[in-house]
């Protein structure tokens, strides 16, 4: 009901609404939650595995009931807290875990079957018959299970990340971390405040009391305005900090446009901000008392009682009772008086407590048990006198002291501390270096306490850090008492709730223990206590007091809980922005990549980049035709390929060719100016790592090319070899990938091809196999190589990245009049097979220089990188799986990369494996299909009939074992 | 976390890549006892950690960093490469 | 006690007052014929196995700290058997024809829940490497299919099939993969192993091992010295420092690595999925959280804690794969520590020192090894020969370099995970 006056709600902006199909009106600064209640709404939710209909509990973010699914379509958000939701027009909510609706489940029939339903009683049933647990049981727990519903469409909402830096992060704008803000602010610190809620004040927004002589939010209002004034401050509103990382890191959450229809403004942006010190201004969370049905709509925390009245005006309920353990339950009793709510009782477990308010006040009285279904409907309660009495009301407060929001000082591992004098765990010291709780957080419970801590400890920080604190008062405020004496849980008949979301009881925890799950997680993890969406916020620290009464121990002897990151929930989206669409990785693109598309060419991801497939032509309907047609070119023309995405690795200085002796197994020192040679590159563990060659262009200055994949990964290697290994000799690296576009001009008329292009003469005299030199097309400065990855005279020409394009086109033109063009990765990997070339297939990382034949490479009179590791006898054991060529014997539909090899007649499973295909194509040169494979002693083992088997397409092929060189094996053309 | 890198200041992690524990390349060409100490056994400490550590996407330096397991506390950091520029 | 429905249904009438402790606590003995350092998964499932199959009673689990508080309280839970190479191919195959049977087998529902794992691959050469994968997984008996682009969408229609920075080819389904309730297991195991007497002995944490002659004698606890003639190391995350107690070095280092899960949710994920791209594996819970993870930190630590950047990165996979998850919110996100071998594969051997074995080294896998691991333990130290299904997962591998089981090809050394 909402009350005539008062509040900070904004009645002149009335907000239109929906819930559950139905219209409301609330104000400009309501929640769901508030909104709601002031429409006498009380069944917002069901709870998890009872399906008890469930009202709010609290007025923020610890809310483990009133779960609600925002909008609806693509873009319906589940499990959004009703408390914490600003009411904005237009809002659309729905109840969620129920059917037909929230106010009438039928799944509440598991109420009735609560008996058989108690913790951990899914451990013992189920079993039989065996396979009906994926068939019948899971699917309908499943179903039953899990609370809201994602839409099943991908997420319509766009999200942001961002970083942050400042010298303080002040988390939470009570009066604690607006104290040290302000502090702060004034030192000339930069400053980020942190606060969850849309406003500033903490908790005083849900109080009536005085700072500095007047009303505690115009003081609020007045520290605003400063630090606005403030160039060096932040205020971050509705920024949840969410996880404590190492170092300073923490990482926040802000809900951008969540107060406001769906806009082009991201939902949230996920933080990460770096702080050299941070204070945690959090505040306190109240905790309920476990008692008979405590779970009713209508049950609140006493605190939460008040926050309605004071911040929202709303009256939670016509006449209230409320039941505490402590000094601040008569609080709440106190400002309903006085916003004209009926108190029915005030009920105080302490039987030395007193009051002075003007209503029913029963010390040494504890409530027994709550009447009513959908919502209280009188409560039962018995007094110091042992004499138990009913009281008719709609709503109970219930106030079992405060905990200290110390959750983001365990995320570093730290564990909190018993503190006996307020019956709640406090921060351990020093638990998140450079993180120091204030006020509430720190377990100080005045507001006066709160401006001290805030001041002072900011204060303390800002001289660590270097800055002189400036004089800052610290205004007048109210010094709370606060005196508690602990009351987990009012014996009993009947279920009493302590994780109200999760379902578990007072009985299950107690029933936990009994079966030996004493320790903290092991109740934890068989009662579920605490891992429901609100992670046990309001229940845990009961729970573990009933633990430590069921076994007999106090509660510090019992253990505690680990607080893990998030503090509060992140959605992925938020979290993992950045990867939406195409963002996941960076995409590369080679200086023909426009061109390519031009032509046609389907474009396929290889790590990074983006490489053309194959060049289609007029006519041509498969990929087949034009690979085809792209190999018998450059067999018999001149193709054109993009190799730029090749790793460069320029190399320089008067140790370089040492070095290259010492990351090659090959030697390189003997090589010339003008010189290129294949270099095999190990791993320290003596596997092949990459290969590829390497030009000397002086004595002191070599280029080397990695394969694609392995380009990032070499580049660290050797700068591993250069500074840590070989610091003492004078070497630099520098990748120059992105800086050289390079083409292979591969096929018989490559030669005249370049010649007319670079007017200049090729021949085998002038310009042999592996040669390399500088040159000079259209007054551009270039490089020319004659290597080849087709077994065809080949050339690669390489020039400054800007002119790349220019160079495709031209090339392309050139040898499109000599009967040829370009080619793509599919053909390119068809010429490289034919010729038993390698990739990535063959070097995947497993196999030695021994396995691929190349182990003449290894040079004895050296050392290098991965020598020793090389000659472990299991490397060079002539049974391993080693290269072989294999060629289809009698006609077969395909060969397949992944089958396995076996001798003929032996039945394909694994002890029979003699190996496996690694690649494979159709050759429209021999023609017919090839395949590159490892099989057991391989190269003994050449004529050899074999059995290619791929089980999971169903094809067997009878193979020949054969030399990897299918295509001129004497290398004639090459050198042609 | 963060590093400090000697030359480019304190960085995020993201920037750094871990290269294994910090030890000395043994001198033999031929596989030994030693060699296999360097590639595979290791002390594996539950506290202080010296190790090498890349910052590739920062200057390239190889780092020597110092650092304890158990809290991730940085306790050093130098260049690998210490006298090189 | 035997569990039953029926047993459910007799305590409910009568005020669940008939349930009794699931395992005994009792105070250790001075001396046993086997001492099991660690009470994980690994080490109940040996005392179990070393109890059932071999007859061997005078047997104690001793641990540091609660049963089951290790790795496998900390996982994403997943169990299959798809692995490439000889050593891990028999290996998992035994270990997952275990699970098959293993609610039966200990009476207590471990929620196995054989719902699918799907591979997606996303480029023609990751293609290859998943068929060679299905095909050794056919070659060892499992189960694997390949399914085409199309044949993912029918299971997974939700998956972001257009937009993604890699697009979706195919998968390799393996339909017995599939994920079971983590804790359940080890307090199955426990259950299993205290009924049949072994002592599971908590809060008891072993501070020296005692070896005389080459010979282990017994360890030094928390809790007093206990003789033993044989003596096990299952200490998954802690290994290094318990083999120092006995002078050895281990080839292990330990890794984070991070898993997350989010608030409940009504059904949306049926599989375990597993994306190709992006270190990024999924599934759904039966309380409806989705839990996921990703790669390691990459970095040594015994923190149990992982950061952000690795965070992240897992939730921009998510993002790029299945942005139908965008609006779940994560709810907890953890780290375990991993022991990761050189070559990412377990240790299940005899040691130089008589009566000291090892199991060890399970890297990011150790879950769905619990079932096998135990039983191939208990019968190498029952009968002092390795079992067929773990033959190959030696200790010495590095040394000699035969039988590396280095499944990703990235490099059988520390930092090349």
């Amino acid at each position: 009901m909402r009350l005539p006056s008062g509040g900070q709600i904004d009645r002149d902006t009335p907000v239109r609404f929906r819930f559950d199909g139905r219209d409301y009106t609330g104000f400009q600064g309501d929640t769901l939650a508030s909104a709601l209640m002031a429409h006498d709404v009380r069944v917002l939710a069901r709870s998890f595995k009872y399906h008890r209909p469930r009202g709010t509990f609290s007025a923020g973010s610890e809310e483990p009931n009133a779960l609600v699914t925002l909008g609806s379509g693509a873009g319906a958000d589940p499990n959004v807290r009703a408390t914490q939701q600003e009411l904005f027009d237009g809002l659309e909510a729905f109840g969620q875990n129920a059917w037909p609706s929230v106010g009438f489940d039928v799944m509440e029939v598991n109420d009735l079957l609560s008996d058989f339903l108690g913790a951990g009683f899914y451990y013992k049933t189920f079993m039989w018959p065996k396979k009906a647990w994926e068939r019948l049981y899971e699917p309908i727990i499943r179903r039953a299970a899990g609370l809201g519903r994602l839409s099943g469409k991908a997420d319509p909402d766009r999200n942001e990340t961002a970083f942050a830096h400042c010298d303080l992060l002040v988390i939470g704008g009570g009066p604690a971390g607006l104290m040290a803000a302000l502090a702060a602010g004034q030192a000339g610190a930069d400053v980020i405040l942190c606060e969850e809620e849309a406003r500033l004040g903490g908790r005083l927004l849900s109080e009536v009391e005085q700072i500095d002589g007047g009303p505690a939010l115009d003081w609020v209002a007045k520290v605003k305005r400063s630090l606005k004034e403030l160039p060096n401050v932040r205020i971050m509103a509705r920024t949840t900090v969410t996880g404590v990382y190492d170092c300073g890191t923490y990482g926040a959450l802000e809900r951008v446009s969540r107060h406001m229809p769906r806009g082009r403004a991201p939902v949230d942006c996920f933080w990460r901000i770096t702080a050299r010190k941070a204070v945690l201004a959090a505040g306190a969370i109240e905790r309920p008392i476990a008692l008979r049905n405590n779970d009713r709509p209508g049950v609140m925390l006493a605190g939460a009682l008040r926050a309605y009245v004071n911040r929202y005006a709303v009256a939670p309920g016509r006449a209230v009772v409320i039941f505490g353990n402590n000094d601040d339950a008569h609080r709440s009793a106190r400002d309903l008086l006085a916003a004209g709510v009926h108190v029915a009782a005030l009920i105080d477990s302490r039987p030395d407590a007193t009051c002075d308010l003007p209503l029913a006040f029963h010390p040494g009285a504890v409530v027994t048990a709550v009447h009513g279904r959908n919502v209280v409907e009188a409560i039962t309660f018995q007094e110091a006198s042992g004499r138990s009495q009913k009281l008719q009301c709609d709503c109970l407060g219930l106030s079992g002291g405060w905990n200290p929001s110390i959750h983001l000082t365990c995320h570093l591992n730290g564990r909190p501390v018993w503190d006996e004098g307020i019956a709640a765990f406090v921060a351990q010291e020093g638990a998140v270096p450079g993180l120091h709780p204030v006020g509430a957080a720190g377990a100080v419970f005045s507001t006066a306490g709160a401006l001290d801590t805030g001041a002072e400890t900011a204060g303390e920080l800002l001289s660590q850090m270097g800055f002189d604190p400036a004089e800052i008062t610290v205004p007048e405020a109210e010094r709370q008492a606060y005196a508690i004496a602990p009351l987990w849980n009012v014996p009993g008949t009947g279920r009493a709730w302590l994780d109200l979301q999760n379902d578990v009881t007072v009985k299950d925890v107690r029933g936990a223990a009994a079966e030996n799950f004493r320790s903290v997680e092991h109740m934890k993890r068989y009662t579920t206590q605490g891992m429901a969406p609100d992670q046990g916020k309001t229940s845990n620290i009961g729970a573990l007091a009933v633990l430590a009464d069921a076994t007999g121990r106090d509660i510090p002897g019992t253990g505690t809980t680990t607080y893990r990151p998030p503090f509060a929930p992140v959605p992925i989206a938020a979290m993992g922005a950045g990867g939406r669409g195409t963002g996941f990785a960076p995409q590369r693109f080679i200086t023909s990549h426009d061109l390519s598309v031009a032509m046609n060419a389907p474009m396929v991801e290889a790590g990074l980049w983006y490489r053309p497939s194959f060049f289609p032509r007029a006519g041509e309907k498969t990929w087949r035709q034009s690979c085809d047609r792209e190999v018998a070119m450059v067999r018999s023309a001149v193709g054109i390929a993009d190799v730029s995405t090749l790793g460069k690795i320029d190399i320089q200085g008067a140790d370089a060719a040492a070095f290259l002796d010492f990351v090659y197994a090959n030697k390189f020192s003997t090589l010339k100016p003008g010189r290129v040679r294949y270099g095999l590159m190990l791993r320290e563990d003596g596997h092949v790592m990459d290969d590829g060659t390497t030009a000397c262009l002086a004595p002191d200055h070599y280029v080397m090319t990695t394969t694609t994949a392995a380009a990032g990964p070499v580049m660290m290697h050797l700068e591993f070899a250069s500074q840590v290994l070989k610091p003492e000799w004078d070497v630099r690296l520098t990748s120059v990938t992105e800086q050289w576009a390079q083409f292979a001009v591969a096929g018989p008329q490559s030669r005249a091809l370049l010649e007319a292009l670079l007017e200049r003469d090729l021949s085998n005299d002038a310009f042999p196999f592996m040669s390399c030199a500088p040159i000079t097309l259209a007054g551009v400065k270039g490089r020319l190589f004659r290597i080849s990855f087709s077994g065809e005279l080949a050339y690669e020409i390489a020039v400054p990245a800007r002119y790349g394009e220019s160079l495709f086109r031209t090339l392309v033109a050139r040898a499109e009049a000599l009967g040829g063009g370009a080619y793509g990765m599919e053909a390119l990997n068809i010429l490289r097979i034919e010729k038993g070339l390698l990739t990535h297939a063959e070097l995947h990382g497993r196999t030695t220089a021994f396995d691929l034949g190349l182990e003449r490479m290894l040079s004895p009179s050296k050392d290098f990188i991965g020598k020793a590791a090389a000659s472990r006898p299991g490397l060079v054991d002539p049974d391993r799986e080693r290269l072989v060529g294999l060629r289809s014997l009698g006609p077969v539909l395909q060969m397949t990369s992944g089958a396995f090899l076996f001798e003929e007649g032996a039945e394909p499973v694994r002890e029979n494996a003699q190996g496996y295909v690694t690649s494979v194509g159709y050759s429209p040169t021999l023609p017919g299909f090839l395949a590159l494979a490892f099989l057991k002693n391989g190269p003994e083992r050449h004529g050899e009939q074999i059995r290619m088997v791929d089980h999971l397409r169903g094809i067997h092929a009878n193979c020949e074992v054969c030399d990897p060189q299918f295509f001129d094996p004497e290398g004639e053309r090459v050198r042609g | 976390m963060r590093l400090t890198c000697p030359r480019c200041g304190s960085r995020d992690l993201r920037e750094f890549t871990y290269r294994g524990a910090a030890l000395a390349r043994p001198d033999s060409q031929e596989w030994s006892p030693a060699w296999d100490d360097y590639l595979h056994l290791r002390d594996n400490p539950a506290g202080l950690s010296t190790e090498y550590w890349y910052h590739g996407l920062g200057c390239a330096a190889f780092l020597i960093v110092q650092r304890d397991t158990r809290t991730h506390e940085v306790h050093s950091v130098t260049l690998a490469a210490e006298g090189r520029t | 006690m035997r569990f039953s429905g029926l047993r459910v249904l007799r305590e409910g009438l009568s005020g669940n007052k008939g349930w009794g402790p699931q395992w005994r606590d009792p105070a250790p003995k001075p001396a046993y014929d086997i001492v099991i350092i660690g009470g994980g998964g690994h080490g109940l499932s040996t005392a179990y196995y070393l109890a059932r199959e071999h007859g061997l009673k005078n047997v104690a689990v001793l641990e540091k700290g609660y049963l089951g508080g290790g790795n496998v309280g900390r996982n994403t839970t997943i169990v299959r058997a798809n692995y490439i190479l000889p050593g891990n191919s028999e290996f998992y195959s035994h270990s997952l024809k275990l699970w098959e049977g293993l609610e039966e087998e200990l009476n207590y529902n471990v929620m196995h829940s054989q719902r699918g794992l799907i591979n997606l691959f996303h480029s023609d050469g990751q293609r290859d490497a998943f068929v060679r994968r299905g095909n050794a997984m056919r070659n060892q008996g499992d189960d694997a299919e390949l399914l085409d682009r199309d044949g993912v969408r029918k299971h997974l229609p939700y998956l972001d099939f257009d937009q993604g920075r890699y697009p979706i080819h195919g998968g390799l389904l393996h339909r017995r993969g599939g994920t079971a309730r983590h804790d359940a297991v080890a307090w199955g195991y426990a259950r299993g192993a205290s009924d049949r007497g072994v002592d599971l002995i908590q809060n008891c944490e072993v501070t020296g091992i005692d070896v005389e002659g080459g010979k282990v004698t017994g360890v030094q606890t928390s809790r007093g010295a206990i003789k033993a003639r044989k003596v096990a190391i299952v200490t998954a995350g802690r290994s290094g420092q318990v083999a120092a107690m006995a002078g050895m070095r281990l080839p292990i280092e330990s890794q984070v690595l991070q898993a997350f899960v989010t608030e409940g949710l009504k059904p949306v994920i049926d599989h375990v999925v597993s994306f190709g791209m992006g270190h990024f594996y999924i599934s759904q819970s039966d309380k409806g959280g989705l839990v996921f993870g990703g790669d390691l930190d990459f970095y040594p630590s015994y923190a149990q804690r992982g950061n952000l950047p690795t965070a992240e990165h897992v939730m921009e996979a998510a993002m790029t794969l299945m942005p139908a998850i965008g609006k779940a919110r994560v709810l907890r996100s953890w780290g375990g520590i991993m022991d990761m071998t050189p070559d990412g594969s377990p240790i299940i051997d005899k040691t130089d020192i008589d009566g000291l074995y090892l199991d060890c080294g399970w890297c990011y896998g150790g879950f769905k090894a619990v079932p096998g691991s135990g039983f191939a333990l208990a019968h190498l130290i029952a009968t002092g020969r390795p079992h067929d299904s773990a033959a190959k997962l030696r200790l010495d591998r590095f040394r000699d370099g035969y039988g590396l089981m280095d499944e990703e090809g990235t490099g059988a050394q520390h930092h090349l995970h």
